[in-house]
């Protein structure tokens, strides 16, 4: 592989209590790859995403991102330099969790007027940049409260981009939305992935997943069952458990349309 | 039966003074109050941090555990057996604001913990440190949620304030003693006290009112 892995996770085990969710994982994310992980509800996929910043803890195994090691069996970045990795990695969240008490050019100004270091005229002309670039310029005065859900969403994105990141994490950023917002985040998200923003992203949407994945990696029982280019995971899975779980998420989305 | 209130009118000068002297321990107490009780809080939220939780749970367990009175009296007649004499004023505001301070710092406790804690962990994953997340985040949410609880806990402040006048303080209470024990109209002039007492707490759950719905007004609070 030449082009330099982004993030790169090797046997990587979490488990809460006896109850082990990540048993031996690994993956390698490349700069500007556009990474989706899917698998049934339980499997990992959002606990292995939350492992990429140390929101949780892996007990075994190493995660490198962006060229520092955040882990290695469960002994984690000192807390400064853990900080510090954070600012370059963005996390999306799928109940948005946008401070319900900034407004939304706020929310986005807080990040580097507070890290780094920026004046407040500065850290708002960056943010009202990027609330345009999510479309939401007009709602820069509005509390998270008066917002649609698709519109925290894009604030919320707004606001890990602030940071200028070099890795975006999604999770699940469109389950928590009414059927009809959810388009108005992935173009978002297929702007950014189009701009060469390297993303892991874990969701249901498999939509999303056919169209800007370059690779899919399917999750079942806290192991990857199988990674491979979308038209490959779509058309000709290799594993049984693919095929059942591509069957009955298509099935509903069928149903629905 | 006849009320005479005129001994309380007469000695206006004395009870306003009393007043006053109310006002300032329980502003000075109200604020010792709030600063150790936040701490105490946020010593508590952390049960991994072995010493600085244990310390802060004795505090609660001991100040909240005993009357009032009593570690009022021991700051006031316990302490100079050790060679610390405080003037009376400074005893009862430690009594009363550390008393005090261990009922905030379970507000603060509580009010921090009903915070969801995506909340802290979306501040942390823009990288802010625990204490950045703690000041910008955490704590301007859980402030509004203070906001009631607090209320009630100034009242009781207020009124606990009474108290004091067994250190020689001479507030409010002290003085209405004083004018008893020459008019013995215990009665009218107990009354006049309430009354004086009523009023400083009324005007305290005012304010607060007007704090929680300017708040409300700003967006703070859903």
């Amino acid at each position: 592989m030449t082009s330099p892995a982004m993030i790169r996770i090797n046997q990587l085990y979490k488990s809460f209590g006896s109850n082990q969710v990540l048993k031996g994982v690994d993956l390698e994310v490349d700069l500007s790859q556009v990474v989706v992980v899917i698998g049934p509800s339980g499997s990992g996929k959002s606990t292995l995403l939350r492992c990429c910043n140390g929101l949780e803890l892996a007990q075994q195994g190493t995660i490198d991102i962006c060229g520092q090691r955040l882990i290695e069996n469960g002994a984690i970045l000192p807390e400064k330099a853990l900080n510090n990795l954070r600012t370059q990695v963005g996390m999306v969240f799928q109940s948005f969790n946008l401070f319900p008490h900034l407004t939304a050019l706020e929310n986005v100004a807080v990040g580097p007027k507070t890290l780094r270091g920026m004046s407040v005229a500065q850290a708002e002309t960056l943010s009202m940049g990027l609330l345009n670039k999510v479309g939401l310029a007009e709602k820069a005065h509005a509390m998270p409260a008066s917002l649609s859900g698709g519109q925290k969403q894009r604030v919320a994105i707004a606001r890990a981009l602030a940071m200028e990141p070099k890795v975006m994490l999604f999770d699940e950023p469109t389950s928590a939305l009414d059927p009809e917002l959810v388009g108005e985040v992935l173009s978002v998200m297929k702007l950014l992935a189009k701009e060469g923003m390297t993303m892991m992203v874990v969701t249901h949407e498999m939509g999303f997943a056919k169209e800007m994945a370059d690779m899919v990696v399917v999750m079942d029982g806290g192991r990857i069952i199988e990674a491979d280019v979308p038209e490959v995971i779509f058309k000709r899975p290799k594993e049984e458990r693919t095929r059942a779980f591509l069957q009955a998420v298509l099935k509903n989305e069928d149903s629905v349309s | 039966m006849n009320f005479d209130f005129t001994p309380a009118v007469a000695d206006w000068k004395a009870l306003l003074s009393g007043a006053s002297v109310t006002v300032e321990v329980t502003v000075c107490a109200l604020v010792l109050s709030c600063f150790l009780g936040l701490l105490i809080g946020i010593g508590r939220l952390n049960p991994q941090r072995k010493i600085l939780y244990g310390f802060c749970t004795v505090y609660l367990s001991c100040f909240r555990g005993t009357p009032l009175l009593v570690q009022l009296f021991i700051w006031f007649f316990g302490l100079p057996r050790f060679g610390i004499l405080l003037p009376a004023f400074a005893c009862g505001v430690l009594g009363l604001g550390m008393y005090s301070a261990s009922y905030v710092s379970e507000i603060v406790r509580g009010a921090i913990q009903s915070i969801d804690r995506g909340q802290m962990e979306a501040a942390r994953s823009l990288g802010m440190s625990s204490s950045q997340a703690m000041f910008k985040i955490i704590l301007p949410q859980a402030f509004v949620r203070m906001i009631p609880p607090l209320g009630n806990e100034f009242i009781s402040l207020i009124k606990n304030s009474a108290l004091v006048s067994l250190l020689t303080i001479h507030d409010l209470m002290h003085e209405g003693q004083k004018i008893i024990s020459v008019s013995y109209r215990s009665l009218e002039i107990y009354l006049v006290i309430a009354v004086i007492y009523w009023l400083m707490t009324t005007f305290t759950t005012v304010i607060l009112r007007r704090i929680e719905l300017r708040l409300k007004a700003g967006g703070m609070v859903q």
